[in-house]
């Protein structure tokens, strides 16, 4: 993430401007994702599901902007949020309709 | 590949900390000061220094005062009082809004007060930002996820964290700064750890609707009145009806909760024949804060119509969160601890953005000008803490000066606050950098010493009466004003003569050596 000596070039701003969306919205759609599976699966009754589902998600959060940082690419930052959302969102449907016979 | 992920982590937490580190400030600097907030708020009533009474004594004058003065409001709301807020708090709310009285304990009367929000004032700023609802929660809990990135990319950064404890090297300039946010960032890791993971638990239901949702589809609402289940009050009647006493009603409530006392207790519609009232457990009682635990009791008779107790351990563990955060249970020393934790996240969070600048200036030190983005960060690091520093005692004096006929008079005083701040922040456009924060603090220094004799000029104690009547929390405000003035002052001295010729010295030594400067960048950038 180290820039080169003696100005920035506009790709590198634009690498971070990506990771840094990737890392506010992306994340912030991983911990939505993750507190709502939770609050459905979680053997617990609902309210506490959701509870535990809300603590969790900040948690989730977290490393959901550090990987946005950490890894080697902005792409790999948009991959890394998206991807797992996708399965959370498939587990979201599956479960839903699972729920309702 | 570990090394990598290191520095990635170091220019996150140097970014991340920046953007959001003048709010962070101001967000540690007001939270801290908010674990004073009722005993502020009793210096700044000083016409009522009050003793406390007893619950029952209380609720007794409250009920008399309510039934006379709001017989046909919707709904009361009664505080009732302890030693850190010993007036008792009563409001009441009709179809058009409502009204907030404070009474006096001995007689039932209503105080004859200043007009003031006291520590209210700095309290709310800390979530609310003086911004309207729900933008202020919002910006809040978004500069906690940052500080919640921040503080976890520096401990990455920060590898050897225990080693690096221990070594502190003082008069060094940035080293020594470098070593300073190092060691009260360590010292005090777990308190900010809580601080900002509760601060993210307090508002999680806003900021995080998902789950809710999840669960509930499109009936939030039922999901609050699973966990607060207090909203089940039966409707009016239409019929006049009379009250019971509601001080047997307290006596039951601790039988109930195994002695717990109550804190609040909520009427609705007094009235009528359906009233109800709504006892609620006093949350300085335990560290759990428990919206959850409360009785609802027929206001006719004082039968229970319901009883709810804090449920599960998902429950226990937000509400954990949220009372360490408030901190209502702590006893005095531990109050103190508090604050003093809450000065050191203050002090983490200043020395990172001195850090910032300073390495940055570094390679501007023989030019007389610095770039805009320079000095811009400059101007915001001075206005944004010393500056605040003197908001706080402008807000401070303006509760003493201000004619207490004045109207809106409360609002003046936070007025006097922002407009103290904006002053600063003029200030440090136009004076030069070193010069600018050796002012602001110079004159925060003046503005603290100043309060003692201020509030010895324009009531009737002062620091040798307070001793005498053994009122230790006016003295104890006074000797805290002294205190911060000699904090302030010994900043500025220490800045001042930072500036001398020394400056140009250290400027050419890092130039001289660019080894050592390397490695410096190395450990920051």
């Amino acid at each position: 993430m180290k820039s080169a000596v003696g100005g920035i070039s506009v790709a590198y701003r634009l690498a971070v401007t990506s990771r840094v969306l990737a890392a506010v919205f992306g994340g912030y759609l991983l911990a939505s994702a993750a507190s709502a599976c939770l609050a459905l699966l979680l053997p617990m009754t609902r309210a506490d599901a959701v509870v535990s589902g809300l603590l969790l998600a900040f948690v989730v959060y977290l490393l959901a902007a550090l990987w946005c940082f950490a890894c080697r690419s902005a792409w790999r930052a948009w991959l890394g949020v998206l991807l797992p959302s996708l399965l959370l969102a498939l587990v979201y449907a599956l479960a839903k309709r699972m729920a309702q016979p | 590949m570990k090394e990598a992920f290191r520095q990635s982590m170091a220019w996150l937490h140097t970014w991340a900390g920046l953007i959001f580190g003048w709010l962070l400030f101001a967000i540690f600097l007001t939270g801290s000061l908010s674990y004073f907030r009722m005993e502020i708020t009793q210096w700044m009533q000083p016409e009522a220094r009050l003793e406390v009474v007893d619950a029952g004594t209380a609720i007794g004058l409250a009920q008399r005062y309510l039934e006379q003065q709001a017989p046909k409001a919707e709904s009361w709301f009664i505080t009732l009082p302890d030693a850190r807020q010993p007036a008792i708090g009563i409001m009441w709310v009709n179809h058009d809004g409502f009204v907030l009285k404070r009474l006096d304990p001995r007689n039932g009367a209503e105080l004859p007060v200043r007009d003031s929000r006291g520590g209210d004032f700095l309290y709310r700023f800390h979530f609310e930002l003086q911004m309207p609802y729900p933008w202020g929660r919002w910006l809040a809990s978004g500069a906690a996820m940052l500080m919640f990135v921040a503080l976890i990319s520096g401990i990455i950064t920060h590898k050897k964290i225990f080693k690096d404890f221990f070594t502190f090297r003082p008069r060094k300039g940035q080293r020594s700064w470098l070593d300073g946010h190092n060691a009260v960032g360590v010292l005090v890791l777990p308190f900010h750890l809580m601080i900002t993971y509760s601060s993210l638990v307090i508002f999680m239901s806003m900021v995080m609707p998902a789950g809710i949702l999840a669960g509930y589809g499109d009936r939030p609402q039922g999901f609050f009145n699973e966990v607060l289940p207090v909203s089940d009050a039966p409707e009016a009647a239409g019929q006049p009806g009379t009250l019971a006493p509601f001080g047997p009603m307290l006596e039951q409530a601790r039988q109930a909760w195994n002695g717990a006392e109550v804190g609040q207790v909520e009427v609705y519609h007094p009235g009528d024949r359906n009233a109800s009232v709504s006892l609620l457990r006093r949350s300085s009682d335990g560290v759990i804060y428990d919206p959850g635990t409360g009785l609802l009791l027929q206001g006719s008779s004082g039968q229970v119509l319901s009883a709810t107790t804090l449920g599960s351990w998902p429950m226990r563990i937000a509400g954990g969160f949220y009372g360490l955060h408030m901190g209502h249970f702590a006893t005095p020393i531990l109050r103190w601890l508090y604050f003093f934790c809450g000065l050191a996240g203050t002090a983490m969070i200043g020395s990172g953005l001195v850090i910032w600048l300073g390495k940055r200036q570094l390679k501007h030190a023989g030019t007389a000008v610095l770039p805009f983005e320079l000095r811009l960060v400059e101007v915001l690091n001075i206005a944004g803490m010393a500056g605040l520093v003197v908001a706080v005692g402008g807000f401070f004096w303006a509760n003493r000066l201000l004619p207490v006929a004045l109207a809106g008079r409360a609002g003046w005083e936070v007025n006097a606050f922002f407009i103290a701040w904006a002053l600063m922040l003029v200030h440090a456009v136009w004076r030069r950098g070193r010069r600018a924060w050796v002012e602001q603090l110079g004159l925060a220094a003046l503005l603290f010493a100043g309060l003692p004799l201020l509030d010895a000029l324009t009531t009737d104690g002062n620091p040798w009466r307070y001793l005498l009547r053994g009122d230790w929390l006016m003295l104890g405000f006074d000797l805290a004003f002294v205190g911060c003035a000699g904090l302030f002052a010994w900043a500025a001295w220490k800045v001042r003569r930072a500036g001398l010729p020394k400056d140009s010295t250290i400027a050419r030594r890092e130039r001289v050596r660019p080894a050592r400067t390397g490695a410096l960048e190395a450990e920051m950038n």
